[in-house]
């Protein structure tokens, strides 16, 4: 199985990625852009099939190193 | 003083603060390797600058777990002194010795120049050669400086003194202009300028000698 991990700034921290991505944007024509705010992607592929275990052991790993929960917030999804 | 300088794959300011430690003290100090897991008779660690395993995933985060930084841990811990210069710094926020994070640059630029700072308490073991809200010059070259700590941490740091340095012109958005902190026991220093680039070798500029120096004395 795998797991999908979500790295984000949490709202309210400046993402000074995001604003330039705003930017940018904006300058293509897309007017439309209000705000983007961008995070990271980490995909783990994991041995054994208990779900609700690999999202417990997965959420440690995001707490402990994934993450920098001082400014990230995360999410992580278990799929087959 | 027995010095150590911790070299991480990626570290690029080792030799340098290497040379600085030479020349306040008379001694070339242990170069320890990340993966080393002893730290022995050591009166002061220096976490240096760089970009220790490339940044990858945040700056200092792969770095805080090599075999070594649990030795500087406990050495912290049992009241051993730490300097982290720049990516050192991060590490130490990384490892939760100080608190805290360092984001990039509010101009999304790597700033590299030299900066005036307000030495903001120089009573500690690490300032007390400077003179009370002395304007020094020290170089900054970081691309993720940018201090932020939650609001109730902040407040602890400027009620209790443990804000060391500050910019006096904000040159990555660090919240309270914060260059550099201090652990509420003293010991543990983190700052993102380079005062082993201030040692009077390439200019007549030695602010940054005063902190070594300052160091050199507590120890003795």
């Amino acid at each position: 199985m795998k797991a999908i991990v979500k790295v984000q700034l949490k709202s309210g921290v400046l993402d000074p990625q995001g604003r330039a991505i705003t930017g940018a944007l904006q300058a293509l024509g897309y007017e439309e852009v209000i705000d983007v705010r961008q995070g990271k992607i980490i995909e783990l592929d994991l041995q054994g099939t208990d779900h609700a275990l690999a999202k417990q052991r997965v959420s440690a790993m995001c707490g402990e190193l994934l993450a920098n929960t001082v400014i990230e917030q995360f999410s992580v999804d278990i799929i087959d | 003083m027995r010095v150590a300088v911790i070299v991480f794959p990626g570290s690029n300011c080792d030799r340098d603060a290497a040379d600085a430690i030479l020349q306040v003290t008379g001694r070339w100090p242990k170069m320890v390797w990340h993966r080393e897991a002893e730290l022995n008779n050591i009166d002061l660690v220096v976490l240096p600058g760089g970009f220790a395993y490339g940044d990858y995933l945040r700056p200092g985060a792969i770095a805080a777990q090599s075999p070594i930084m649990q030795q500087v841990l406990k050495h912290a811990r049992d009241g051993g002194y730490v300097l982290g210069i720049c990516n050192g710094f991060q590490v130490l926020t990384e490892i939760g010795l100080l608190p805290g994070v360092l984001m990039p640059n509010s101009g999304m630029k790597f700033v590299c120049k030299p900066v005036k700072l307000k030495v903001e308490n120089c009573d500690t073991s690490f300032t007390k050669g400077y003179k009370n809200k002395a304007s020094i010059n020290i170089p900054i070259a970081h691309h993720d400086g940018n201090y932020l700590v939650q609001d109730d941490e902040l407040s602890q740091l400027e009620d209790n003194g443990q804000v060391a340095f500050r910019y006096e012109t904000n040159p990555n958005g660090s919240v309270n202009d914060i260059a550099g902190i201090i652990n509420s026991q003293g010991n543990v220093l983190g700052m993102m300028p380079h005062p082993e680039r201030a040692m009077g070798k390439t200019d007549e500029n030695k602010d940054g000698e005063i902190l070594f120096k300052s160091l050199m004395e507590a120890l003795q």
